[in-house]
């Protein structure tokens, strides 16, 4: 054989300190085989050559979903489906489920995990702005010991994270839901499904007994080189019943909020523009799911 | 590339085969175990073609790989019948011209069995939803919605 | 040239009669259990021992010489039996023929399937490797060395059209231009088409209404990409199972690039997962064919969805210009169209074939089309669903729709008013014969439809449609079995599963057998002479014509038999009822012979019965088509929702009638992912950004709604059962009648497609700041 014959190498490890233990020793490009929805697609167009692909699905610890002191610990390796059809899950986190449901066919949720759509990092990635509103944190571990990571601070850049070299997510977790807060995630496409999203918009909200908003995060997709947290969009409804104008400020934050590309999905005026106008809409929604 | 050994089940049948690491299940179904039923439209999960279920779950076989198969089981296109007996699915889509070129029709019938399987009776709306993961260019889809309400509707019982 | 009616062509005449056969929907498709089993085969489906796999080195580059090409380090690779180039195969002159849909020039074919100079688009191919395994194959093709020099590009067709565009050929001068030019041009073609004097049509028009349409290239989108399989024995002879509509023209247009003669090559069309017109080219069979012969093993190849979208035929890429002049009671007194059709990197668009369409739905006098075929750094163009037509009806339908509205005549009078019927000159040639044109506006304005209510933001659209049906070579043989049973081959390609059921039940009507003792199959190559590809609506009309003229002509046989068992005369013998029946009581009293019990003594006496028709069809049915759309368009985000779709077309008479609202539903579907989503994206470096389902939009089942259907029956007087046919009507006007109905939603008129929610948005953004100036 030649040079220009491509051997990848295959592992299957049963515990966590195996995968940490294959990544570190390989010198080569690594990747992690959770759903394999984006790092298949990736190596068939040739994107990538990875020259050890380590399978963390058989690792108890990664599949399984928990409560976790009024939260969930939903490990790296719990696909899309998984997620959907948890009889609790939605409830709590329907905003989460809106961005989950949005990541693709059911024949991609059957094997997409949100843990690989995070760290895929594309910065249309569905889960992503929801886990963001919704305070979610990425429990990392490697060779240096564990450690967490928020997950508004977890990727850095398109296909970039804050994941050192050995270091793999194994679970992240969702705090305890307050009273009276709803969630949700709208993204624009062109077609109903199958397409990566254009515009997205997560919003998570607290309202009072008298339906004023005490809480709001907001977080944006696709219109930049992550996901943005936009302070002021949250900032516009907090005190409000989220009136006319409160919705006219949440969608100028929106927009202000975004600095996008022009490419095949759409160009920068127009994301600029859906941004506020799903700001708005996603607002809406998250305020009944609140109970307003 | 050094190929491995893999045990797996498939439509209830014990089956092994070697393979490369980047082979997929799908190249490993149609290229080392010659069921050819399950197509390749497009290698990258956005067309549905290759749709089979992985230990119950409906996928894209062109989304997992050859050696992810070990030990699980398999359902593709050629088990649907029983026997020379037609899944009523498999009825429906003839009865209602739900198929022309058929290209995409394995994975439809796949995918429409695994909706019914956790939803006997879905609306229109949520058979149109569970299939967006199926392309398909000759029929618009028409025939093929009727086709599975009609077949849920007999597999109901009604 | 290839397509022109043959003076000596056959056309069998329309009976009126009740049948009981043609005009059901039989329960037993012959191909369906197979595809809804997994054992349907197509061309991927089917593996040869010892065979190689062989991929295709394709340029990166949108426009490049090629310097050279070293293969040496790639065949020098453990597994690769065969590496191919141009240096493989012969050059070939300028020679032009047909190309199903299409016209072709063999200098080009060659030059498509394989560079030699020059790479004239990005995915073009420049090289060619047989191996062992997909992955050495693959490995082979990164150690192949091609030197380009890379040139300026030029993708869209006005940009390609401009004086300073950079040129793909510079020995190409506009054809069609008096006196020739001097300086070459990306215009391959200049064609004009004349009807009256449409100056003075202009002058004697109320109101004169010009506009300028761009649409993009879209792809057909089949779903199964192209695929074949060769064997080439040292004998000399190849078979190559393979996807394609005409395998025929297949046949004759590879060994023409391989200068083998076409008894050499035997092509086995496989089961075909979506054509559309565009499988009617070659692209890897010679590869597959050249790389077996060099290899000694048969070699599998197939496209990946990136090299379908790249490398395939997708359609043509348009500037339109259409101008209609009116009178104020809505008569239209002249038409003209300037259409601009990119050919992709060879000449040859579909401009010849959707010309006719322009304006052939409406009695005008005075007509013009002037088209210009342009060639640019694209993939070439191959036929897609009434190829062209889509286009020309986005223009013509909506500057229809803008004159009704202007002089306040409702816009299916207005068609009325201007209806083509029965002896309307067409400004192509010939008179229309009976046409149903009418009856699908009249029952489009009765239909159900029109009567739901609109809500906000939702707006309703019509638009009309016209496209003929091919006739052309046609071959059909009935072989009548000893046990009563009948084989039926057939050489036009099945391509979209009915067409074998159709034969049947007209062989059926016409034996009077039933339909379950005929089994209808494919020809291949060496089982007929040659057959036209399936391409032109022909399916059903023209395989329809010969099947029953061979069918007429076993009877006739059959006849013959049963005249000599009896010993009458022939002409003392009729057929009725699946029996012969001596003429009238004075021939003798003879009990009825069955097919079964003719064809078991058939042999002795004088041979086995078989019945044949190798004909030229002509008489082919113009089809029309009314469609009707209800849409709502989201102001804020500019998303078009189809919220009701209905289409009403004469399809002269329905041989399978669910199969033919089948048709109309598929047709329609992809003409509203062409008027929303498709669309083929470029970069600047003239590199396809979109070669894959995720990003070229194809609509999914959640993205329409059911689509009613109503079948019109005007027969064609020129087909034994009526028929017109029917596939391809019904992609032209969803266009049109999505851009009306936004305009009665929102009231913008959509001129840019795909009418995408960006371009949807900053239309009616427009709209409003020009409202606010105002």
């Amino acid at each position: 054989m030649g040079e220009a014959m491509y051997e990848l190498r295959y592992e299957e490890p049963a515990t966590l300190d195996a995968a940490i233990g294959l990544i570190t020793a390989e010198a080569g490009d690594v990747r992690i085989l959770s759903g394999g929805t984006d790092v298949l697609v990736q190596m068939h167009c040739d994107m990538i050559e990875p020259a050890l692909l380590v399978n963390i699905k058989n690792i108890g610890e990664m599949r399984s979903i928990e409560k976790d002191r009024g939260g969930y610990r939903i490990g790296a390796a719990v696909t899309g489906m998984e997620l959907v059809n948890h009889p609790d899950f939605g409830n709590d986190w329907p905003g989460i489920l809106d961005g989950v449901r949005l990541i693709g066919s059911i024949q991609v949720k059957g094997r997409a995990t949100v843990a690989g759509n995070l760290c895929n990092a594309s910065p249309a990635a569905d889960s992503v702005p929801p886990l963001m509103t919704a305070g979610a944190i990425a429990h990392v571990v490697g060779p240096n010991g564990a450690r967490d990571i928020p997950v508004t601070a977890f990727t850095t850049g398109p296909g970039q994270t804050a994941l050192e070299k050995g270091e793999i997510v194994v679970s992240f977790s969702l705090p305890e839901r307050a009273p009276r807060s709803g969630d949700a995630y709208l993204r624009f496409t062109p077609r109903t499904e199958m397409d990566i999203a254009v515009v997205g918009v997560a919003i998570n909200l607290t309202l009072d007994d008298g339906g004023t908003c005490t809480d709001a995060l907001v977080a944006l997709g696709a219109v930049a080189e992550k996901a943005l947290m936009v302070d002021a969009a949250g900032a516009a409804l907090v005190g409000t019943k989220l009136d006319d104008t409160a919705m006219q400020n949440l969608a100028a934050a929106a927009s202000a909020a975004c600095r996008p590309i022009d490419d095949k999905r759409g160009t920068k005026e127009y994301r600029i523009k859906v941004a506020g106008v799903l700001a708005r809409r996603a607002a809406a929604i998250a305020a009944t799911r609140a109970g307003a | 590339m050094k190929k491995t050994h893999v045990s797996t089940t498939v439509n209830g049948d014990d089956v092994d085969f070697l393979c490369e690491p980047t082979q997929t299940l799908l190249d490993v179904l149609r290229d080392e175990l010659q069921m050819t039923g399950t197509k390749e439209g497009c290698a990258t999960g956005d067309c549905g073609a290759c749709s089979v279920t992985l230990d119950g779950t409906l996928v894209c076989s062109c989304l997992v790989l050859g050696l992810e198969a070990a030990g699980k089981k398999i359902e593709t296109i050629e088990g649907m019948a029983n026997g020379d007996e037609l899944h009523p699915l498999q009825r429906k889509f003839i009865e209602h011209v739900a198929l022309q070129c058929g290209i995409c029709t394995p994975g439809l019938l796949v995918a429409a069995r695994s909706l019914l399987e956790v939803n006997p009776d879905p609306t229109e709306d949520e058979v149109r939803l569970w299939l967006a993961g199926n392309l398909c260019r000759c029929t618009g889809y028409h025939n093929v919605v009727e086709a599975v309400m009609d077949a849920a509707l007999e597999m109901r019982g009604a | 040239m290839g397509m022109m009616p043959s003076p000596y062509g056959t056309q069998l005449p329309y009976e009126e009669k009740d049948t009981k056969v043609v005009g059901t929907n039989p329960k037993e498709r012959p191909d369906a259990v197979d595809k809804v089993t997994g054992r349907a085969r197509y061309a991927a489906d089917i593996n040869l021992p010892g065979q190689l796999i062989g991929k295709v080195l394709r340029s990166p580059h949108a426009h490049a010489n090629i310097k050279s090409i070293d293969t040496s380090a790639a065949e020098a690779l453990d597994g690769v039996k065969a590496v191919v180039t141009s240096a493989d195969f012969p050059d070939q002159p300028v020679l032009h023929a047909s190309g199903g849909e299409i016209m072709i020039n063999f200098r080009d074919v060659t030059r498509n399937m394989m560079a030699r100079e020059k790479a004239l688009y990005d995915g073009h191919p420049v090289a060619a490797v047989a191996a062992t395994s997909e992955s050495i194959a693959k490995a082979a093709m990164k150690l192949i060395k091609v030197d380009y020099e890379v040139l300026p590009h030029v993708i869209e067709v006005v940009a390609a059209m401009a004086e300073d565009a950079p040129l793909l050929n510079e020995e190409q001068f506009t054809r069609g231009i008096e006196p020739a030019p001097e300086k070459p041009s990306n215009i391959a073609a200049r064609m004009v088409t004349k009807l009256g004097d449409a100056e003075a049509g202009f002058k004697a028009a109320d109101l004169v209404i010009e506009r300028e349409f761009d649409t993009k290239a879209a792809h057909q989108g089949y779903i199964e990409p192209h695929a074949s399989i060769a064997n080439y024995t040292e004998g000399g002879n190849a078979e190559v199972w393979t996807s394609t509509q005409g395998h025929y023209m297949n046949r004759a247009q590879t060994a023409k690039v391989l200068e083998m003669d076409m008894s050499k090559i035997k092509v086995m069309p496989a089961e075909i997962g979506g054509g559309f017109g565009g499988k009617n080219l070659i692209y890897l069979e010679p590869l597959a064919i050249r790389l077996s012969q060099k290899s000694q093993r048969p070699v599998k190849m197939a496209m990946t969805r990136d090299e379908v979208f790249r490398a395939s035929g997708p359609t043509s890429g348009t500037n339109i210009k259409i101008k209609i002049g009116m009178t104020k009671d809505g008569r239209i007194t002249a038409a003209e169209a300037e259409l601009n059709y990119q050919a992709g990197c060879f000449p040859g668009s579909s401009l010849p074939l959707c010309t006719p369409t322009a304006f052939t739905r409406y009695d005008i006098e005075n007509v013009q089309v002037i088209g210009h075929d342009v060639i640019c750094n694209r993939p070439r163009v191959a036929a897609y669903r009434a190829p062209g037509a889509p286009m020309i009806a986005f223009g013509v339908e909506t500057v229809i729709d803008e004159l009704a509205e202007e002089l306040k005549i409702d816009p299916i009078e207005i068609r009325l008013i201007n209806a083509a019927r029965e002896g309307t000159q067409t400004h192509f040639g010939p008179k229309l014969g009976p046409i149903g044109y009418v009856e699908t506006l009249e029952r489009a304005r009765a239909h159900d439809h029109m009567k739901t209510k609109l809500g906000p933001n939702q707006g309703r659209g019509i638009a009309t449609a016209f496209w003929n049906t091919l006739g052309m070579e046609t071959s059909a043989t009935i072989n009548v079995n000893q046990d009563g049973s009948a084989s039926l081959v057939y050489g036009t390609v099945d391509v979209a599963g009915g067409m074998r059921t159709v034969y049947a039940q007209m062989a059926a009507e016409e034996l009077g057998i039933p339909f379950d003792k005929i089994r209808a199959q494919q020809s291949d190559t060496s089982s007929q002479g040659f057959n036209f590809p399936t391409v032109g609506s022909r399916g059903t009309a023209a395989g329809g014509m010969a099947v029953v003229k061979a069918s007429r002509d076993a009877i006739a046989r059959m006849c013959q038999v049963a005249a000599r068992i009896w010993e009458v005369e022939e002409d003392e013998v009729v057929w009725e009822d699946g029996s012969a029946r001596p003429a009238s009581a004075n021939v003798g009293d003879f009990e009825p012979l069955s097919l079964a019990e003719i064809a078991a003594k058939a042999g002795f006496m004088g041979g086995t019965i078989a019945g044949h028709a190798e004909i030229n069809v002509t008489g082919g049915g113009p089809a029309f088509s009314t469609h009707l759309v209800d849409v709502e368009v989201d102001r804020e985000t500019g998303l078009v929702k189809v919220l009701r779709y209905t289409i009403i077309q004469d399809a002269g008479k329905a041989i399978f009638p669910d199969y033919v609202k089948a048709q109309f539903h598929g047709a329609a579907v992809q003409g509203i992912g062409m008027a929303l989503n498709e669309e083929y994206i470029y970069n600047d470096k003239g590199v396809m950004e979109n070669p894959g389902f995720l990003d070229y939009r194809c609509p999914v089942a959640s993205d329409v709604p059911n689509i009613e259907t109503e079948i019109v029956e005007v027969p064609n007087p020129n087909h034994p059962y009526g028929v017109r046919g029917v596939g391809e009507v019904s992609i032209i006007p969803p266009l049109a009648v999505i851009s009306n109905a936004i305009y009665d939603a929102v009231g913008v008129r959509m001129r840019d497609h795909p009418m995408s929610p960006s371009k949807v948005l900053k239309a009616m953004d427009e709209a409003a700041m020009k409202e606010a100036a105002e």
